[in-house]
């Protein structure tokens, strides 16, 4: 059965249709790679996973409860079971890399504040911060903070991990870090994780599935190699790095004369 | 005119829906309040309502103070010019001290309390929207007003309360002062007569009209940084929003409780 299953899921902002009838299952374990230009409503799929929006129809249905109709009591409990960490990090200033971390354990459980410690301290050295604990997040790097963000994430043991663009903005080599760790994380904790994003090497590189967005529809479901031999053209154009306005030369040399023409005109 | 009345009925709409979003606001906030209580409530939550009375009654001590010794200063000097005319200078101690305990008093403090902490409620709140860190605590399964909102208030009512008994004592004190200057009245004389001219109701109005202050503006501030859509300019605008509107909301408030006041007799 799988860990989360979305159908028909349709999303509008002021009547702009942002997703169409998305239909997915992400299996339990599973390493599931959102992936999509600019503005293809990766980021819209994301809060819709996360509840924090309400689709206008549609349900997604996370280990067994759709998130789109349950109460505010169990929409909480199903968030027990999902760590994430956000595209700018979110970490709070006001508290220490230690505190973020420690914050939902201290919280939601009843651990000792000793046990809290050690929780804390294993969560930052998976993600290799154990020296960096008693820093605020302004005084951390951009790749130190996404860290942080995953080992905030990762406080509760939760069955899912969501991250959105965790190599966004980063080097290439502190993103690969990145990668290895969410690697390394699904290894050891079983983790089903999703990843949005729109680094092609990076998504090659974690994912067990790839689902490709395009204008809020999905037009691409499959495994890496599925994906990377794809023959539809909005895929290959994505994965050979195609700019989406020079397909067609002449309407672009007909739109600039045109443009000049009124210009002319106008003098 | 269609689109006259168009314009109309969405305005309408817009101000419905934000003073029901701040009646919900308020009603969430105070089922939420007793986490922020220190002792009874969460033990880590409480903190921060301590850190919030620091920075709203403690850090607001000096400014509240000298703009209370100027404004009763400036109070008494004008009554003086006028009521020496008529042989009636000690009602200047009346003016003074009736004047401030239910009126100047909560009404400079809240004044003051808008423009200090109400601004950095917004500023601080918007942030935490555009930063995606109010989205990072609903994912833990926190509410952002049990855990943001809830500590500011509470601190906000006790803090106001606080900084209106200041201010009226060195209004009062800074009249006292130039009756000194001016006639040469003992202080003694002139505390007995203050204490004579005021009853313990006008303390109560006074303290009452400051909770109500309180209200307004934590909840003003809330409001805007909750509602916040966009970037860092956003912020920038919501903060203006919330020191205009909770100005002006206390001041009509502060008429609506006079008017109150002086028709039910209680003056």
């Amino acid at each position: 059965m799988a860990t989360i299953s979305i159908r028909d899921l349709v999303v509008e902002y002021d009547g702009r249709r942002v997703l169409d009838g998305l239909n997915l299952d992400i299996a339990s374990g599973e390493t599931m790679v959102l992936l999509g230009g600019s503005g293809s409503g990766k980021s819209t799929l994301l809060r819709q996973i996360l509840g924090l929006e309400r689709p206008k129809s549609g349900s997604i249905v996370v280990k067994g409860v759709d998130i789109t109709k349950c109460s505010p009591s169990e929409l909480r409990k199903v968030r027990h079971s999902i760590g994430a960490a956000f595209q700018s990090a979110a970490l709070f200033n006001s508290l220490t890399i230690e505190e973020n971390v420690a914050l939902p354990l201290r919280e939601h459980t009843v651990l000792a504040p000793s046990v809290i410690d050690l929780m804390v301290w294993m969560k930052l050295a998976v993600v290799g911060l154990a020296d960096f604990g008693n820093l605020h997040p302004q005084e951390l790097s951009g790749g130190m903070k996404k860290r942080g963000a995953v080992a905030r994430a990762l406080s509760l043991d939760p069955e899912i991990l969501i991250l959105d663009e965790p190599s966004a903005g980063l080097d290439p080599i502190v993103a690969a870090e990145l990668d290895e760790l969410i690697l390394l994380l699904r290894q050891t904790f079983q983790m089903t994780v999703i990843v949005v994003t729109h680094e092609m090497a990076s998504a090659f590189r974690i994912a067990d599935r790839i689902a490709m967005l395009y204008q809020g529809s999905f037009i691409s479901v499959g495994t890496k190699e599925e994906v990377k031999t794809s023959r539809d053209p909005r895929v290959r154009r994505f994965l050979d790095r195609v700019p989406a306005s020079m397909d067609n030369p002449a309407t672009i040399a007909t739109y600039f004369h045109e443009y000049l023409g009124r210009k002319e005109a106008f003098q | 005119m269609a689109t006259i009345l168009e314009n109309v009925g969405r305005k309408t709409i817009e101000q419905l829906d934000y003073v029901g979003t701040v009646n919900i606001q308020l009603w969430s906030t105070l089922r939420a309040m007793k986490t922020a209580f220190p002792v009874v409530g969460n033990r880590y939550r409480w903190r921060a309502t301590v850190r919030q009375i620091l920075q709203i009654g403690y850090d607001a001590l000096p400014m509240i103070s000298l703009m209370a010794v100027s404004t009763g200063f400036i109070l008494a000097m004008q009554g003086a010019s006028e009521l020496r005319r008529f042989g009636a200078l000690h009602y200047v101690i009346d003016l003074v001290a009736v004047g401030f305990t239910r009126e100047l008093g909560p009404l400079l403090t809240a004044i003051a309390v808008s423009g200090r902490s109400g601004s950095a409620f917004a500023a601080e709140i918007a942030t935490m929207k555009v930063t995606e860190e109010l989205d990072s605590l609903r994912v833990m399964a926190f509410e952002p007003i049990e855990f943001v909102l809830a500590p500011k208030y509470l601190a906000a009512l006790i803090s106001v309360p606080c900084l209106t008994v200041v201010s009226n004592v060195f209004g009062i004190v800074a009249g006292g002062l130039f009756m000194f200057l001016s006639t040469g009245l003992a202080p003694g004389l002139y505390f007995r007569y203050v204490l004579a001219s005021i009853a313990l109701r006008d303390v109560i109005m006074g303290l009452f009209k400051a909770l109500a202050f309180a209200t307004i503006i934590a909840h003003i501030g809330a409001i805007e940084g909750f509602r916040v859509r966009g970037g860092p300019d956003a912020v920038g605008r919501a903060t203006t929003s919330a020191v205009v509107k909770s100005t002006f909301l206390v001041i009509v408030a502060d008429a609506i409780f006079t008017t109150i006041f002086f028709f039910f007799g209680v003056h």
